[in-house]
This record gives structure tokens, C-alpha cells and sequence, in this order.
């Protein structure tokens, strides 16, 4: 069975019959975009079950010519880092679409646009992570930019457009960079023996070094920008502040994975002696996010800002971890997407809902919510400790994951790093105090506390955080073999550890 | 005595543009005696008629080649068959435009704010002279790219100018600004011409031949005055890079495309740039193709300059058809870069990417005539703010062919793209490339401006208004945008027919 061409195909039927609804039938557009996502939900489960994690070669593989002139397939095939990412976003569009039931209401356009972009944007968020194709994962890099700045645009608030804008154009500069080093791949694998771009072929290519750090650079750059890595992350805090609460969670929780997805999958892959020779410069680039990242939500006035910079700190864990090179920091920066998503999209839900309700999403205007909405403010605390990786809670593992395997090879920058999570206690611990305890303050007496339906949004986001939190074992047991293979094919191996040297030399 | 030997024409070989030629006799007669109430729809179906007929013509020739048609001063090979096909297919879409007698004035010969003009616009009738015109240009367009002598490249330069300086004036609103634009046109081809000559001349003093066949012998046997070759070579490139609008020839492009009438636009920008194009392949890569080492630095700043320039101006445009001349010359750049990689991808690249680019310019065009107001269209950008809201289905269309513009994935001109810069690269043109990647990324801004206007910007009560498009302008409007997708998704078919057909003969 076509798996992964079937999981694309889902949501984008479920567009066209949106899109095919009159505009004033807003509720059943609703219900069959949130039917769409429940169906690709299962549908990603039941392909995770058939997903023999031991096996390192690309699964799923489908392979049919495209674009025959220039050699490009619709090729798709995942391993078990792509396939956590897609696990990732597709069960994140369900409770995106369930939690923000009211956000299209808003919009310049009609409700049912958005979930008509909304499920396009599914599709390509699969289709990104499937591609074995660099062609092909470029087309779906570059197209899911439109449907994001559509929404944006079109159903954010304060500067939507401008927000938009930002994103598009950091988004395409990064974009067209790439596209000079694909097109440069390409007449290179054109005079090593036939133009392709499959991926598993273009890693053999012979590249001079000069070539090999050009081209890594375009990709570099671009899932930089992606990620985002400071000092490109300038367009995050602007996008997450106008986006609406679902669209932050997708673009904060999936997209920007694809940045770190894509420096894993390709850099690594196709530039291995380049990814050696950056690995200072990202490293310091990484640690620079964390700290940055951290200083800068603590002094955040506004809840969606506040968590727009804490993931900038966050994704400086994920790159510390896949440029330490270890196969426990790919391994944990892996688990970090998978967790960084779930508790991203929780902190973004609640504090959406919490916006909402106030009117105002300024963490001054909150104060003793715990009184007056119990649910929503324990809900809310429990997002933040995952945030700031409460042993016990999803993110504790892959955090520590990642600063172990960065310790082996790089002490000093595992050390900085660690001092993140110092701040991040106190980027997360200041708003809940301002917030959430305290005397209630004026205008937040009438608030009313989470419905059904908000709760049966949140609930299986905060289940997963707290099940992988204990047991990780599940995604681990598939990211593993994945991540050490993708540390052998560039060319790495663990370095020993004190004990283990001392061992070795017994 | 000499025997008299009949020349060797290939009737059947020089048919399509003779069916076109012969159309435009059979107007310029209906002009003269038929009655002036069944004069449009008569010249309307006649032009129609032909250019179809011309259409299917090229088809049943497409695939033979000769260099002997017309005592050799044709060649009929891939690229002249695709090129005229592609004249033709443009021709008729613009034809569609050109139907809609509303942007024509009446009498094109009275004084603007005269008296003649209140009374000639009064009587209600409709100008036809443009029918004649249009088929005369398309012969010349069609001769163009298939010359193989100077002097019949030359004649079909002036068959294929001499129509479009008088159909710039046509404009029926606005008439001084159109008739201003007919003038300069006018005066800078006049110019052009001359340099095109002065050239001509230089190279038969190079060479005594004005063959490119001959040419081209010259060059490779080497003997001939390198400074005459030079500077032939040069001037020729001047009368020709005129044409396609290529900076620091490109002052007449923003002043002629504003001011002439905007479906004469839509042609002149499609069809034109095709022609000239073409004919720029030939001359360089049949007949200069061994001197390359000398005009290949001129033509690549040139097309820096071009690409760069084009992008950063239109930035500033306030006016849709000025920012769209703009960003004609960027594209001039990019296609110059085709011309530049002198190889068979760079020709096939350049052949795709002309026919989509024309397309989508059409399209644009098409869409500009929509947007009126009282006095007629409204070109001033600001105005059309919000027009996403007034008629998403336009706004939308506009968007995508913006984005083609754009060179955004799943459309043509990103496969447009890819192929123009990969045959650049394969050339060893990195450079290129890299300026070519980042002007795309300037250009995005403008085009995103224009998106961002019509769909993230609220209406003006200002009687900007789409109107409701004749059924031609219509079919023109959606078939450009299918054209744009389809070759952006399923561009296989095409380019492999490219691939297989297009070859010089020499």
C-alpha cells in the first residue's frame, strides 16, 4: 500500500470538499476539515505500526518519474527521524484544528478558506518530510510558504500583513539561496554520471571542498532561517505574535522543524566534510540561540512573543544537538522536535485561549487566573514546565539527551547550554507567577474557564508530554537506529567517553 | 546564355507565415470595403481564422528542416517551428484582448481634446486598422527567429517594429501619454535599427557574407578583422537587445508599456520578446557560437546589469504596468543568462521559458484591463488595493501569475527558472546564477507588494471596480492561468517535446 502518497492525498481531498462547501455552511466546514485530520491521524498511526524500526534504509519508498528531462522523481521514503516528524504533524492538525474552533471567525476571508489552507498546508507538511527527492522536497519547502502567509495574513491579528510579509520574504531569500546550490548539485551529478536528484545518490557525489561549503552554506542558510537559528530568527517573534494561535503551533510546532529536519537530512547527507568543517561556527551559532533566546523571553511583555523567543532558545538545542554529532545528540534533537511541537502547541493553545477570553495577550493584563480558571491556569503551568524541562515531562529527556551528547565533543558548549535551562526556569516560572497567582487582578474576574471542547483538545497534548516524559521508549526505539545511521553516513562516530577510554586502555 | 533556374522556395515550409501574411492582405481589404458595421466581427473572425490556420500549419511542418526554403534565407528547424508556434499561440490570446474595441480610439488620426475626437468617439464606431497591424507584426515576429541572412532578419525587424510604434499610439484613454509612447518607441527602435544595420554591415565587411552560415565560416576559419567582427558583433547585440529590453536599452520599455493600449501591451511584451529571443538563439548559437569568448563577457554584465536593475526599479513603481515593464527587464536578464550558457539545455531552457513567460504576461495584462474605474483602467497600484475582497476569483489569478512571475514552485516559471539557471551553471556561468537566485529574491518583494495590496488591504471607496470580462478576455484570463499550473506541475510532456525538437541547423 502507498502509504505515504495516500497520507498526502488525505487532507488535500478533504480541501477540495471543503473548498467545495457553500461559504455559509461554516459549521460543517469545520467538521469535515476536523474529520479530514482525525482520518490522517489514524491513517499516520496505523503507517507507524508497519514501520520496522531496525531498518535503516528509507521505508515506504515510492518511486515514479516526474519531471524526466531533468531527472526528477516523485520520489517519497522516510526513516525514523522523517517518520516522527510526520507523526508529529499529523497529530498536531486534529487538535489544531479542534482548539482553535473560532479562529477563522476573525479572518478577512471566509471560514472555510481557512481550513481549506489548513489542510493544503497538511499535505505539504507530509510531503516535506516524505521527500526523497531534492527537487521534489524543495517544491514542497518553497510551496507551503503560500498557504502559510495566507494565513497569516488573512486571519492574524495587529500586523498581519506586515507579519506575513516579514515571513515570506526572509522565508524565499533562504529559498532561492538553496535553489543555487540545488541547481548546482544537479549539473554536478550531471557530470558524474547522469543528472538525478535522489538523495541516496547524491550523497556519493565527489565535491572539491570549496564546492562542498558553498553548497552547504545555500542549504544552511536557508533551514537557518527555517529553524530559526539567531541571527536569522528575526521574522519568528513578529509571525507568532499576528498568527493566530493555531497557525503559531503548526508554524512554530512543524514547520520550522522542517529547518532542523533539513539540516539532518541534507546537510549532513549530501555535505558531510562541510557540516565538519561549520561545526565550530554552528555550535557557537547554537549556544548563542539558547542564551539569546532566553534573555530575550524573559523580558517579553506578551505571551505569544514570550513563547515565539523561547523556541528560538529551544531550536538552538535542537542544532547543538545534530551539529555535536553524536548519535545521542541526534537521537535527542529528534526527541526535542517530537516534544518542542507538543509543548509549543500546548503553550500557544492555552495561551490563545487565554488571549481570547482577555482580549489582550499582554502578561501584565493577566493576574490570579488560578482562581478564577483553575483548569486553563493548570493547564497552562503544565505547558510551561514541559517548556522548561521538568524531569518527568517529555522534554527533560530529549534536553538532557542532547546536552550528553554534546558534552562528549564539546564540553565548554554543553556547559553554556546548560545555564538555558536556568533561564528558561526563569522565562517560564516569572509570567506563571505574574499571571496565574497572585490577587486577581481588574478584568479578569468574569473569565470563564475551559469548555469541553478546549479540554478535549488539551488533554491528549498534555497525555503525550506526560507518557513520553516517562516512557520515551517508543519514539526512541525509531529515532535511534535513524540517528546513528545518519551520524555514520556522515562520517562520524561516538567519541569514547572518559570511562570508557580508560577502559579501552586497560 | 544563362539558364534560368527557378529559385527553390518550399511553398509548404514558408506556408505559415504566408497564410499570415495573406490574413492580413484580406483585412487591409475588408478595411477598405466593407461596411463599417460588420467590419469587427468580419476582421475579428478573418484574424482569428488565420492565425489558427498558420497554428495548424506549423503543426503539419513540425517535423521537418531545411535550410533551403526561400534560397536559404529561412532555416526550419525545432526551435524555428517551436518558436513560431509559440508567436502564434501569444498572438491569439492577445487577439482575444485585442477584440475588445473599448481601449481603442476611433480615429486614431484626430488631435487628442479635439472636436474630431468628441465626434468620432460619439458615432459609436469601432477601430479595425488594428487587426491588419497585429497580423503584420505577427509575420514579422514569425520571420524573425527563423532568418537566417542579415538582410531578411533585418526586413523582418522592420515588418515586426514598424506595426507595434503605430499601435502603441492606439489608446483611446489617455491619448497625448499613448501617442507620446508611440513617438519614443518609434524614434529608439529608429535608432536601434540603425545600430542593427551598422552591425550588419560591419559583419559583411568581416566576413562578405550576410549569411549567418557564412558568418560563421568566417569566424572559424579565423582570418577575417577581428575589430570589424567586434564591432559588428557589438552593434548587432545593441539593435537586438533593444528589442527584449535589456538595460541600459530598456528606456522605452516602462514609457511604451504604460502609455500604449494595454492589450497591445499584453501582445507586445509576449510576442516580442519571443521574436527577439529567437532570434538572438540563432545569430549567437549558429552563427557567433565560436567567437564566443568575445561577446560572452559583454552579454554577461549586460545580463547582470539587467537582471539587478530590473528588480531593484520596479520596487519603486507606483503603477501596475510600469512595475510590470520592470519586471519585464529582469526576466530579459534571466532569459539573457539562457543565451549566455550557449548549450543545449540553455536553448531548451530559454524556449520553455520564453513560451511561459509570454503566457503569464498575457494573463497579467489580461488582468489589468479588468480593473476600471470611470475613465477607464486604473493602473495605479494603490487603487487596487482590496481588490482580493471585490473579486477574489481575479485577485486570485493575478496572485498565482504573480507568483509565476515570482518563480514560486508548482508554476511555470519556477520550472522556467530552474532550467534557465541550471543551463547557465552547466555552462561554468556560476556567477550568474548566484546574481540571478538574489535578483529573484529583490523581484519576490514587489511581486509579494501587489499580493499583499489586494488581499491584506481594505477597499478604497473610490470606484475602483473589476469589471465583468467579455467572454474572450475571459477564455485569455483562464487559460493563461491553467497554462501558468499545468506547466508548473506537469511540465514533463513540454519540455521533452522541447528537448526532442529544438536543434539548430546550421
Amino acid at each position: 500500500m502507498k502509504w505515504l502518497t495516500s497520507l498526502m492525498l488525505l487532507p488535500l481531498l478533504g480541501a477540495v470538499l471543503v473548498a467545495t462547501l457553500p461559504k455559509a455552511k461554516e459549521l460543517l466546514a469545520k467538521q469535515l476539515a476536523f474529520g479530514t485530520t482525525l482520518v490522517v491521524a489514524v491513517a499516520g498511526i496505523a503507517m507507524a505500526t508497519q514501520f520496522q524500526r531496525d531498518n535503516v534504509d528509507l521505508q515506504f519508498a515510492e518511486s515514479h518519474s516526474w519531471i524526466p528531462t531533468f531527472g526528477i522523481n516523485y520520489a517519497v521514503g522516510i526513516d525514523g527521524i522523517a517518520l516522527v516528524l510526520i507523526l508529529l504533524s499529523v497529530l498536531l492538525a486534529p487538535i489544531v484544528v479542534l482548539a482553535g474552533w473560532n479562529e477563522a471567525v476573525g479572518g478577512r476571508w471566509s471560514v472555510k478558506g481557512f481550513y481549506v489552507l489548513i489542510l493544503i498546508l497538511e499535505t505539504m507538511m507530509i510531503g516535506v518530510f516524505a521527500a526523497s527527492d531534492v527537487f521534489l522536497f524543495y517544491v514542497f519547502f518553497e510551496a507551503m510558504l503560500i498557504p502559510v502567509y495566507f494565513l497569516i495574513g488573512g486571519y492574524g491579528t495587529g500586523a498581519r500583513a506586515a507579519a506575513a510579509v516579514k515571513f515570506l520574504l526572509y522565508s524565499l531569500f533562504g529559498g532561492l539561496l538553496m535553489l543555487a546550490s540545488i541547481i548546482a548539485i544537479y549539473v554536478i551529478s550531471g557530470e558524474q554520471g547522469g543528472h538525478t536528484f535522489d538523495i541516496n545518490a547524491l550523497s556519493q557525489l565527489r565535491l572539491s571542498s570549496t564546492t562542498e561549503n558553498l553548497l552547504f552554506l545555500g542549504f544552511f542558510i536557508a533551514f537557518a532561517i527555517k529553524a530559526p537559528l539567531w541571527p536569522f530568527h528575526t521574522w519568528l517573534p513578529d509571525a507568532a505574535d499576528s498568527a493566530t494561535p493555531g497557525t503559531s503551533v503548526l508554524l512554530l510546532g512543524v514547520l520550522d522543524k522542517v529547518g532542523t529536519f533539513g539540516m539532518i537530512r541534507y546537510c549532513l547527507t549530501l555535505f558531510p566534510h562541510a557540516s565538519k568543517t561549520f561545526t565550530p561556527v554552528i555550535i557557537v551559532l547554537a549556544v548563542i540561540s539558547i542564551i539569546y533566546g532566553a534573555f530575550l523571553a524573559i523580558g517579553q511583555k506578551d505571551f505569544k512573543r514570550l513563547i515565539a523567543f523561547t523556541s528560538i532558545s529551544h531550536f538552538g538545542f535542537i542544532t547543538l544537538g545534530i551539529f555535536a554529532m553524536t548519535s545521542q545528540g541526534h537521537s535527542g534533537a529528534t526527541l526535542y522536535m517530537f516534544n518542542h511541537g507538543f509543548s509549543t502547541a500546548a503553550l500557544f493553545l492555552v495561551a490563545g485561549w487565554m488571549a481570547s477570553r482577555r482580549g489582550s495577550s499582554k502578561i501584565a493584563d493577566f493576574g490570579g487566573l488560578q482562581r478564577i480558571t483553575p483548569i486553563m491556569a493548570w493547564a497552562f503551568f503544565f505547558a510551561g514546565m514541559s517548556s522548561l524541562a521538568l524531569p518527568g515531562l517529555s522534554s527533560f529527556v530529549s534536553e538532557f539527551l542532547v546536552l550528553v551528547g554534546t558534552y562528549t565533543r564539546y564540553p565548554v558548549a554543553a556547559v553554556i547550554s546548560a545555564f538555558g535551562i536556568v533561564l528558561a526556569a526563569l522565562y517560564i516560572l516569572l509570567p506563571i507567577q505574574r499571571a496565574l497567582h497572585g490577587p486577581t487582578t481588574d478584568g479578569n474576574e468574569s473569565l470563564t474557564d475551559l469548555n469541553l471542547r478546549e479540554k478535549i483538545a488539551i488533554a491528549p497534548v498534555l497525555a503525550v508530554i506526560l507518557v513520553l516524559g516517562f516512557y520515551p521508549a517508543p519514539l526512541l526505539n525509531v529515532i535511534n537506529p535513524a540517528a546513528a545511521h545518519s551520524i555514520a553516513k556522515a562520517g562520524f562516530s561516538d567519541p569514547l567517553s572518559a570511562i570508557d577510554s580508560k577502559g579501552a586502555t586497560k | 546564355m544563362t539558364v534560368f533556374v527557378a529559385p527553390s522556395l518550399s511553398y509548404s515550409l514558408l506556408a505559415p507565415i504566408l497564410i499570415v501574411l495573406g490574413g492580413a492582405v484580406i483585412t487591409v481589404v475588408f478595411e477598405a470595403f466593407l461596411s463599417k458595421a460588420i467590419r469587427p466581427v468580419a476582421q475579428l473572425s478573418v484574424t482569428l481564422g488565420t492565425l489558427v490556420l498558420a497554428l495548424v500549419q506549423v503543426w503539419r511542418i513540425r517535423h521537418e528542416s531545411s535550410l533551403t526554403a526561400a534560397m536559404g534565407s529561412v532555416a526550419i528547424d525545432g526551435p524555428a517551428i517551436l518558436l513560431q508556434a509559440t508567436v502564434l499561440i501569444l498572438a491569439v490570446l492577445g487577439v482575444f484582448l485585442i477584440a475588445d474595441n473599448e481601449h481603442f480610439t476611433v480615429v486614431a488620426a484626430t488631435l487628442p481634446g479635439s472636436e474630431e475626437e468628441r465626434a468620432s468617439i460619439q458615432s459609436g464606431e469601432k477601430l479595425t486598422e488594428v487587426y491588419p497591424l497585429t497580423l503584420f507584426a505577427v509575420a514579422g515576429m514569425m520571420l524573425f527567429p527563423i532568418a537566417t541572412d542579415l538582410i531578411t532578419l533585418f526586413v523582418a525587424l522592420e515588418v515586426l517594429s514598424l506595426p507595434l510604434y503605430l499601435m502603441a499610439g492606439l489608446s483611446r484613454r489617455r491619448r497625448l501619454m499613448s501617442q507620446e509612447a508611440a513617438l519614443k518607441y518609434f524614434l529608439l527602435g529608429a535608432f536601434s535599427s540603425a545600430f542593427f544595420l551598422f552591425g550588419a554591415a560591419f559583419l559583411y565587411g568581416y566576413s562578405g557574407s550576410v549569411s549567418l552560415a557564412g558568418i560563421y565560416d568566417a569566424i572559424s576559419g579565423g582570418t577575417g578583422n577581428n575589430v570589424f567582427l567586434m564591432i559588428g558583433i557589438v552593434f548587432l547585440s545593441v539593435g537586438l537587445l533593444f528589442k527584449v529590453g535589456a538595460v541600459p536599452f530598456h528606456a522605452w520599455t516602462p514609457d511604451v508599456y504604460q502609455g500604449a493600449p494595454t492589450p497591445i501591451t499584453a501582445f507586445m511584451a509576449a510576442a516580442t520578446k519571443v521574436a527577439a529571443f529567437g532570434a538572438i538563439l540563432r545569430i549567437f548559437y549558429t552563427s557567433f557560437s565560436n567567437a564566443y569568448w568575445d561577446w560572452r563577457p559583454i552579454l554577461t554584465v549586460i545580463a547582470i546589469i539587467t537582471m539587478v536593475f530590473g528588480s531593484v526599479v520596479a520596487i519603486s513603481q507606483r503603477d501596475i504596468k510600469r512595475m510590470l515593464a520592470y519586471s519585464s527587464i529582469a526576466h530579459a536578464g534571466f532569459l539573457l543568462a539562457g543565451v549566455i550558457a550557449l548549450n543545449k539545455a540553455g536553448l531548451d531552457a530559454s524556449i520553455f521559458y520564453l513560451f511561459a513567460y509570454g503566457v503569464a504576461t498575457l494573463g497579467a495584462f489580461a488582468v489589468v484591463t479588468l480593473v476600471r474605474d470611470s475613465a477607464g483602467e486604473v493602473t495605479d497600484l494603490n487603487r487596487w488595493a482590496g481588490l482580493g475582497k471585490r473579486s477574489p476569483f481575479v485577485a486570485t489569478i493575478f496572485a498565482t501569475l504573480l507568483l509565476a512571475f515570482a518563480g514560486i514552485p508548482l508554476t511555470s516559471g519556477f520550472i522556467g527558472k530552474f532550467s534557465i539557471f541550471s543551463a547557465a551553471y552547466e555552462s561554468g556561468n556560476k556567477l550568474i546564477v548566484v546574481v540571478g537566485v538574489l535578483s529573484s529574491a529583490i523581484a519576490a518583494y514587489f511581486y509579494v507588494r501587489v499580493i499583499v495590496l489586494m488581499f491584506f488591504t481594505d477597499p478604497a471607496d473610490d470606484g475602483t471596480s473589476v469589471i465583468i470580462p467579455s467572454i474572450l478576455t475571459r477564455a485569455t484570463i483562464i487559460s493563461t492561468f491553467a497554462i501558468t499550473i499545468f506547466l508548473g506541475v506537469f511540465p514533463a510532456p513540454f519540455l521533452n517535446f522541447i528537448s526532442s525538437t529544438a536543434t539548430f541547423i546550421r
